[in-house]
């Protein structure tokens, strides 16, 4: 067994700890065998530019093609030629990140309609 | 501040100065006094103030009326309800309604409530009648009991509700019901009573 996913220049990853948890960033460069600098870029992910440590970092599947030290403005335009937010929405990941946020979101009585649908659901299945 | 120019004498002095005609207090009082005291210099009311200091609590802002209470304490915790307004002691006066689950017109303290982001429309319910005093036990007097009559059962009255709060709680409701018709599910919603189930968590839910 091989590792599919790597820290390399343009590696799309998940910052798991921290102010920005929960969004997509690029790798732009390797610092050391600790840290690497990042993009999101900003006006996509939300995430700035700054090092960041890689027990922080989730590696994804995904890879966007770019030079290393691409600028904000270089991978901002990698991002939406390539469309990498709709491809890790795709993403069995991203679906169930998606859920999960929807979920969480959900106030009293859209929780009781749930319940209510669910029911309903269970019950068909029941008789059939 | 007034201010008088006065003429100075004296090549380097400027020729004139501001002098203030009023000095302002000799002394300065010892302690701050809130610019929100109860009467001010002007002797004017603040009525946030005088509800403070009675113990009024201020309505969250996340309480309107149509706002539906989660109600957390008493006889009908884990109910749901609706806000109508609130009284002048600071208690919210809520209704179930009770045609739907039971709980009447009623005063809850909003500590002991959780307020959704639900509303039902109660633009067309009058409650101007109800305040505290509506809702004040009658006082009745105490008998004295002579010897003869020490064992004898009292003759009990009705406890049951009066016909006028009946018809009270009737009116209401049939306003409230046009609002809660309008929604689908909101009456079974009304109906169904709050509980966490495992793995909620009740500081990071939304309500």
């Amino acid at each position: 067994m091989s590792f599919k996913r790597h820290v390399e220049i343009g590696r799309v990853c998940l910052i798991s700890f921290g102010p920005d948890m929960d969004k997509l960033c690029t790798v732009v460069n390797v610092i050391d065998n600790n840290r690497v600098l990042v993009d999101g870029p900003e006006p996509v992910t939300g995430v700035h530019r700054h090092a960041i440590n890689i027990g922080r970092l989730q590696l994804t599947d995904l890879k966007v093609k770019c030079k290393l030290n691409a600028s904000e403005k270089e991978l901002k335009a990698v991002w939406t030629s390539d469309g990498i937010m709709a491809k890790w929405e795709e993403t069995s990941q991203g679906k169930k990140r998606k859920v999960r946020a929807m979920r969480a979101s959900t106030n009293d009585f859209e929780r009781f309609q749930i319940q209510v649908a669910k029911s309903k659901r269970s019950a068909i299945r029941k008789s059939k | 501040m007034p201010a008088v120019e006065k003429k100075i004498g004296g090549a380097k002095n400027g020729g004139s100065r501001k002098v203030e005609t009023d000095k302002g207090p000799k002394f300065y009082a010892a302690d701050d006094i809130s610019p929100l005291a109860s009467t001010g210099k002007s002797g004017k009311r603040n009525p946030a103030r005088e509800a403070k200091s009675k113990g009024i609590a201020k309505l969250r802002s996340s309480i309107t009326p149509g706002t539906v209470l989660i109600l957390l304490a008493g006889r009908f915790r884990g109910r749901r309800a609706v806000f109508l307004k609130q009284l002048a002691k600071g208690l919210l006066l809520v209704s179930g309604p009770y045609c739907v689950n039971g709980i009447p017109l009623r005063r809850v303290n909003q500590a002991y409530c959780i307020a959704t982001s639900t509303k039902v429309d109660v633009g067309g319910v009058d409650c101007k009648k109800f305040d505290d005093a509506y809702f004040a036990k009658p006082v009745t007097k105490k008998v004295k009991k002579d010897g003869k009559d020490f064992l004898k059962e009292d003759a009990k009255a009705s406890t049951g509700p009066s016909e006028a709060r009946a018809a009270d709680q009737k009116a209401v409701d049939d306003a409230m019901m046009m609002g809660i018709q309008k929604v689908p599910m909101l009456a079974a919603y009304l109906k169904s009573r709050f509980s966490l189930s495992k793995g909620d968590k009740p500081h990071l839910m939304k309500y």
